[in-house]
């Protein structure tokens, strides 16, 4: 493991640490949030008769944490890491990169206090109100500047893939922010979208499903070709392979959207297309997926001693997982089937738990030790229990809701002869209760992790330089 | 020209490009400097690490390391 201080460049890692000590308290508190609100669906009394607590209130909040809050402050922190490891050059822009992250938590607390207060667009992970959405484009507009300059000023001709989906990443979350958050505001804290009827459904959905594409996707790819090859000590598995990938998931990704919108107002053909488009995109992203587990062809004895690698490796898997059952879900007779069922939530949580929270986990391991001048975290032994609490997690979160997806899309069909319905809403809900407390449970384990996890990261940065020396040299 | 062909021409446009790109990034003459690059993450590491046993050489190429 290399520390900052063998290097011969002035890196600027402050900004890398700030973001990754703020990823793991994030972590812990959109995952709590995650869990409040399951239990709710089981008991809805801890709403505690409060509008601030309820149900429709911190939702939001928790996938506003968890995507904005977790998963964007990891992105910062790796993206701002390996473009300068990859460059071999300092991070561009003097004061705009501590403006990013201090603007960044910003529009992170003004989410968790404007949210509970009910101040919503009503747009789903675009919820946040006009003035923040201002906030927001002035950040990322510094981020894109930050990122790019350091590209422009790099001490090596080429650039490395992970930073072509770091890029992408960046510059297309930039439009589709943009686009998607024109409004006219009416007042303080309430607007209305530019777009009307179906446009605006399309421009909604154009951006939800890309900030799936890019945000969760593109920007953690980034993450997996560096900290995959890293950890596993050798190089990825095709370099040809990720050029290909990286152009073929970009131009293919940004058509998905409509999928959103089956048998809605959206013409038939809009709706065909984005079946269709998200069906192509099976291939780029198992071609990624292969591209990242094949890294360790000839070295998978490492699974057995190294979690931070089991970690790496079972994200793939997971997003190997999420990606195959994504475009099947796109096709509209099984959508019919599937859409405003708890299948959808599963889907959306094995991709985003799964995959991006354990690739994040695994590069946060890996990175830690390198931030905080040490050889290893506190205890391997600890991640180990996190990797299995994970795990679990998920597996019995993604279970419980597929079963309990399916079975609702089977209940709200299901007609009698005469044509009437056989159930009746409230009788679905009842059957759900138990896979409902199945999820709790799965939410509990995962939060048990990142409470762990802060532990050990406070644990190693505590402790004296060095003195936690890597395991293969002890 | 109308809309429908401009499209027709849009999607060729975009094939062509991919399959430029595919033969492009798969052509031999690429392949040295792609091993190169694809190992250039581990140059900081050699230089700390030199008296260890971690060493990633040329040799250590991508595809090539199938040495279960």
């Amino acid at each position: 493991m290399t520390t900052s201080n063998t290097s011969a460049v002035n890196y600027n890692f402050d900004v890398v640490r700030q973001f990754t000590v703020m990823t793991v308290i994030w972590g812990i508190v959109g995952t709590s949030l995650g869990v409040l609100i399951a239990a709710q669906l089981i008991w809805p009394a801890l709403n505690f008769e409060t509008p601030w607590l309820t149900y429709s209130r911190l939702r939001p909040l928790h996938t506003n944490a968890v995507i904005f809050a977790f998963g964007t402050s990891a992105l910062f922190a790796t993206s701002y890491y390996v473009v300068q490891r990859t460059c071999k050059t300092r991070l561009f822009g003097g004061m705009l990169v501590p403006f990013t992250f201090w603007g960044w938590q910003a529009v992170i607390v003004s989410a968790i206090i404007s949210l509970p207060l009910g101040y919503t667009s009503s747009k789903e992970y675009a919820e946040l109100e006009w003035p923040i959405d201002i906030l927001i484009a002035v950040v990322w507009v510094s981020y894109a500047i930050v990122f790019f300059g350091t590209l422009v000023k790099r001490k090596v001709s080429h650039i490395y893939v992970a930073n072509w989906f770091f890029g992408g990443f960046i510059a297309t979350v930039a439009v589709l922010h943009i686009g998607n958050s024109m409004v006219i505001p009416v007042s303080g804290m309430k607007s209305y979208s530019i777009y009307s009827g179906a446009i605006d459904a399309m421009m909604q959905w154009w951006y939800g499903h890309n900030a799936v594409g890019f945000l969760l996707t593109a920007g953690f790819l980034g993450m997996m070709y560096y900290f995959v090859p890293k950890q596993a000590e050798r190089p990825v598995y095709s370099y040809r392979l990720s050029i290909v990938h990286f152009w073929a998931l970009v131009s293919l990704y940004i058509w998905a959207g409509p999928h959103h919108l089956h048998y809605t107002a959206l013409p038939d053909w809009a709706q065909s297309v984005g079946m269709v488009m998200s069906i192509v995109l099976f291939l780029p992203s198992w071609g990624g997926m292969i591209n990242g587990i094949m890294t360790l062809s000839g070295a998978w004895h490492k699974l057995r001693t190294d979690p931070i690698l089991r970690f790496l490796i079972v994200s793939l898997s997971f997003y190997g997982m999420s990606t195959f059952e994504g475009p099947m879900m796109a096709i509209k007779s099984v959508n019919a089937l599937s859409h405003y069922t708890d299948w959808t939530v599963g889907h959306v949580h094995s991709g985003a738990l799964g995959w991006v929270a354990m690739i994040s986990i695994g590069a946060m391991y890996h990175l830690i030790p390198v931030l905080f001048n040490q050889g290893r975290m506190y205890s391997i032994r600890l991640i180990n229990v996190h990797f299995w609490l994970h795990t679990v997690g998920v597996v019995l979160y993604i279970v419980a809701m597929w079963i309990s997806g399916v079975m609702q899309g089977l209940m709200w069909r299901a007609v009698n002869s005469d044509g009437t319905l056989t159930y009746s809403f409230v009788e679905s809900l009842t059957a759900s209760y138990p896979f409902y407390f199945i999820r709790f449970l799965g939410g509990v384990l995962i939060v048990t992790g990142f409470i762990l996890m802060a532990y050990n990261m406070f644990k190693t940065i505590g402790a004296k330089d060095n003195s936690l020396k890597p395991v293969d040299a002890a | 020209m109308d809309y429908g062909t401009l499209r027709g021409l849009f999607a060729l446009l975009i094939l062509g490009l991919f399959i430029i790109i595919v033969v492009w990034s798969y052509s031999k003459k690429r392949k040295d400097s792609f091993d190169e690059v694809a190992n250039s993450i581990f140059e900081e590491d050699n230089l700390a690490a030199d008296n260890t046993k971690r060493h990633h050489d040329k040799d250590s190429k991508q595809e090539t390391n199938n040495n279960v």
